[in-house]
């Protein structure tokens, strides 16, 4: 588990990996490991949020998301409200300033927001007292899903340092890709993403990423392929010529991983477009680590609840002291 | 207590576990972290006299604390492992020092949520007084009278290479 | 009008070459003798200026205002009262108003709440295209007779080439310049700051420099083909410097301008999604930040110009997507000057002051931006070694966007005199705040 390794306050917020710290980044995946035996229980629930109220507030639609969050709340006991932005206040030109004074004053101890703005998270967090999640910002973060991935990395590989990490697919419009990039940083994992150039953000080099414009180079590095969706709007906007072209070139094909001497194991954040991002034989196949991922997703956003809330994290070490 | 004294008064702690109820269904669980310790080694002596090995666990009670809003969250948190099946069974309850009872309190809802055993109790090595809920020991190593100021320290050899009863000063209050 | 007798200051004009200890005497709104000790005429207003420096009042080529259509961000009135606080004897107003400023009634209405609010000169520039929709050309001819000094579609650039080239040549029977908003808005897209590596680390969509370099090689081009004068705003890249000077070598009719903000601060202002750093053009990096100080230095760019641009604070506070582009500039255009150009080394106070008073007028011909004897008595005094901190709350203008709130600025304004007229005087207990 810890290795030791003394265990890293998280803050008030979660809005992304790029602010956090390695120790911080791996606390959240040790403490995530007891929790992945609460869902295996005959009774799947703890009750050590229990009384505190958590608000997900999805701008956004998102079914597996809000599910797998709804999911960690209740297993930690807590109340959870659901709003969604379809026929909310917000359909009625509510402000989001409006939107956290009124979290505020309805004294909410948790708020889980996706939303379409980049920085709304943020945005949010600066304005009320609550702890705010992140559950998908704009283009900017998704940090449980990475915390996710990276759990299930871990799981599968016993640890992440120099582990090597391709990415492929629509770096430019993936708050996922953003996240995983920052948090394989910042827990020692080489990363590297593939995909065509208009769909790779610019100054990725700058960060330390290595950058492959061919699916078979890229899978010859890597360890670990890690395959993005590709929404249909990209081609409509010319981003790329046509979803065919897109599976000839870059789609993550059987074939394609047959040549590597290794067995490369797939990670997909879902919901995935089968046949053009990704073969359904490579999906469906033994080295698919998209089941695990789902499974945890629960537990890692039961470790994210449970370590920003209560009372005043500085204090629980010296709990742990004074305890006979 | 030196560790002479521990070991005399775990085999008698064994013994009268045996006694009240034998071994058939017996499951041993030790509270994190010194508990545990505790239970391993009242399961060897049990085996020692028995030759049967009863099952044993380890509770984790971070998550089920009544303090934890004033406290919050402690980021390192043990794992609970249980044997597959508790209902039905006795299960003893192990730890080392019962204070307020608080921690017990923690401990019975936790086995609630794997279980229904058909009996529950409590083996502690030394009982200092202060409840601050109705929990009462079946089993006792020692009771002690702790001056103000001070507390019970029990040191195991797999966390600090002893084992031993010590009164030591108080940490603050929280 | 009484006179005015400024005495003790640091006569600074750069126009002249002007740095010297001495007095300075305006007459019916025009300088009327400069430096060594005056003896003033009976009844003057003697205003004494020891420790400040007397210099031409500030003239700033790009400012909005707001007004018609949008008096809940600023108005011409509130407009003016925050040049003059900002020591600019001279505004010129963007017609991107609501309804544009694309006809003489317009032009006309701008002039005559400029001179109502009886602070600094504001001078309406006119729409290039009717309604600004970049098709038609506004008629410029009328536009200038009712008091037009320039024409522009700025808050848009003009795209069609044709236009452009014809506005061009239209201009020139007129003796005014075409101020282009460079900006090839297919490769902006819907970005709302630099493109680099910030702009990914924050997933927000990023505008290339191309964009903006891309036009203003159009421009030259044009420029150069029409003979034709071509004003330049905003610059914020390397690129755009590096094609104006090579224009400017080969003799093509260009002016250009870089704001307050472009010389100061870099796309990491953005970071946090500071709205209050969300302009347009956008912060770019330190390479373009260097090219922009070493362009205005070299006179490649020839003025500062503070692209005022108020908001209302409740547009500003929410998403950065969403937020307007743009900041007020005016009443933090000359601590900024001192504190990111001068303290640094990049300009002497004396270019400072040429920058923001003198190339402005010798840019658009202008009487003002000199304290020479018969000029317009436009002079500012200021303090270039007073230090304080912005406090967009003590603002004459209506907005507060600006992104160095609370930060500790040197150099600041004490009296702005327009056509010999006291238009600002600093509260002496501002004075002493610091």
């Amino acid at each position: 588990m810890s290795d030791g390794r003394p265990a890293a306050n998280l803050g008030k917020d979660l809005v992304g990996l790029e602010p956090l710290s390695g120790d911080q980044i791996l606390t959240i995946l040790d403490t995530a490991e007891p929790f992945k035996e609460i869902s295996e229980r005959q009774i799947k629930k703890v009750p050590v949020l229990r009384g505190q109220t958590i608000v997900n507030l999805f701008f956004e639609p998102s079914t597996r998301t809000r599910i797998s969050f709804e999911f960690a709340e209740k297993r930690l006991s807590a109340d959870t409200v659901n709003v969604s932005a379809t026929g909310s206040s917000v359909e009625k030109g509510e402000t989001l300033v409006d939107t956290a004074r009124n979290l505020e004053a309805m004294r909410i101890d948790m708020v889980v927001m996706r939303h379409g703005a980049a920085g709304a998270a943020q945005f949010l967090g600066d304005r009320i007292s609550s702890n705010v999640i992140n559950a998908g910002d704009g283009q900017h973060e998704h940090p449980t899903q990475a915390l996710l991935d990276l759990l299930t990395l871990r799981d599968e590989f016993g640890g992440l340092d120099d582990l090597r990490v391709c990415i492929v697919g629509d770096i430019l419009h993936s708050r996922v890709a953003r996240s995983n990039i920052w948090g394989l940083l910042r827990v020692g994992a080489d990363v590297a993403v593939c995909g065509p150039q208009t769909l790779i953000p610019r100054g990725l080099e700058e960060l330390g990423v290595k950058v492959f414009p061919h699916i078979e180079t890229a899978i010859e590095w890597c360890e670990a392929l890690y395959v993005l969706r590709l929404q249909l709007e990209r081609m409509n906007a010319g981003f790329v010529p046509s979803l065919q072209e897109y599976n000839r070139v870059y789609g993550v094909t059987s074939e394609r991983l047959d040549r590597s001497d290794d067995e490369i194991p797939i990670l997909h954040p879902g919901p995935m477009n089968r046949g053009v991002e990704i073969d359904s034989d490579v999906a469906d196949g033994p080295h698919s680590l998209i089941l695990p991922q789902v499974t945890n997703g629960v537990a890692v956003r039961m470790a994210v609840l449970y370590l920003l809330s209560g009372g005043e994290p500085e204090k629980a070490d010296a709990a742990k002291e004074g305890e006979a | 207590m030196d560790r002479e004294d521990v070991e005399v008064r775990l085999d008698a702690l064994a013994d009268d576990i045996l006694e009240a109820g034998g071994h058939q269904d017996l499951v041993l669980v030790g509270i994190r972290r010194r508990g545990v310790q505790l239970a391993n080694r009242l399961a060897d002596i049990v085996r020692e006299k028995t030759g049967r090995q009863v099952p044993t666990g380890s509770l984790d009670i971070t998550l089920y604390r009544d303090d934890f809003a004033q406290i919050g969250p402690r980021p390192l948190i043990g794992s609970t492992e249980l044997p597959s099946e508790i209902s039905d069974h006795r299960v003893v309850i192990v730890d080392d020092v019962l204070y307020t009872g608080r921690t017990v309190r923690a401990a019975l809802d936790e086995i609630a949520d794997f279980g229904r055993p058909r009996r529950i109790e409590l083996c502690v090595l030394v009982d200092r007084g202060g409840r601050e809920l109705p929990i009462q020991p079946d089993y006792v190593g020692r009771a002690v009278e702790v001056e103000s100021g001070r507390q019970v320290a029990v040191s195991v050899p797999e966390i600090d290479d002893d084992l031993a009863v010590h009164t030591v000063p108080e940490e603050p209050e929280e | 009008m009484r006179p005015t007798l400024i005495r003790g200051g640091r006569l600074l004009d750069p126009s002249r070459s002007l740095d010297e200890a001495g007095d300075l005497l305006i007459e019916d709104g025009k300088i009327a003798s400069v430096g060594g000790r005056i003896t003033g005429p009976d009844g003057a207003e003697e205003v004494d200026a020891s420790d400040l420096v007397v210099a031409p009042a500030f003239i700033d080529l790009h400012v909005h205002f707001r007004e018609p259509g949008e008096e809940h961000k600023e108005t011409i009135r509130t407009g003016a009262a925050a040049a003059a606080a900002g020591g600019f004897a001279e505004v010129w107003a963007m017609p991107n108003t609501d309804p544009p400023v694309d006809n003489p009634a317009a032009v006309g209405f701008v002039r005559a709440e400029g001179e109502r609010a009886r602070r600094s000169r504001v001078e309406p520039i006119g729409a290039a295209s009717r309604e600004q929709a970049g098709e038609q050309m506004t008629e410029v001819g009328e536009l200038v007779s009712a008091g037009a000094v320039g024409i522009s579609d700025d808050g848009r650039p003009i795209e069609n080439s044709r236009l452009m080239r014809r506005l061009l040549e239209y201009t020139q029977a007129f003796g005014i310049p075409v101020i282009q908003h460079a900006e090839d808005t297919e490769l902006s897209g819907h970005g709302v700051m630099n493109e680099g590596v910030v702009s990914t680390a924050l997933g927000l969509e990023g505008i290339p420099n191309a964009s903006e370099a891309a036009m203003v090689a159009r421009d030259l081009l044009l420029a150069e083909l029409t003979g034709g004068h071509l004003h330049v705003c905003h610059v914020s890249t390397r690129q755009s410097v590096e094609l104006i000077r090579r224009a400017k070598e080969e003799g093509v009719p260009v002016t250009a301008e870089v704001t307050p903000h472009h010389l100061a601060l870099t796309e990491e202002a953005v970071r946090d999604y500071r709205t209050e750093a969300k302009m347009h053009p956008p912060l770019r990096t330190e390479e373009d930040r260097a090219a922009v100080r070493e362009g205005l230095a070299e006179g490649v760019l020839d003025l500062i110009a503070t692209d005022h641009a108020p908001h209302h604070y409740e547009e500003k506070e929410r998403e950065f997507d969403d937020a307007p582009f743009g900041i007020v500039g005016l009443e933090t255009a000359l601590g900024v000057g001192v504190e990111s150009l001068v303290r640094t080394g990049v300009l002497t106070l004396s270019e400072l002051v040429d920058r923001m008073a003198c190339a402005p007028a010798r840019a658009m011909d202008l009487p003002g931006g000199t304290l020479r004897r018969g000029a317009p008595a436009d002079v500012v005094l200021f303090d270039p070694n007073e230090s304080w901190t912005v406090d967009p709350s003590s603002f004459e203008s209506k907005a507060a966007n600006t992104p160095f709130a609370g930060d500790e600025l040197t150099g600041r304004v004490h009296r702005t005199i327009v056509d010999g007229r006291t238009r600002y005087r600093a509260e002496p207990d501002d004075r002493d705040a610091n």
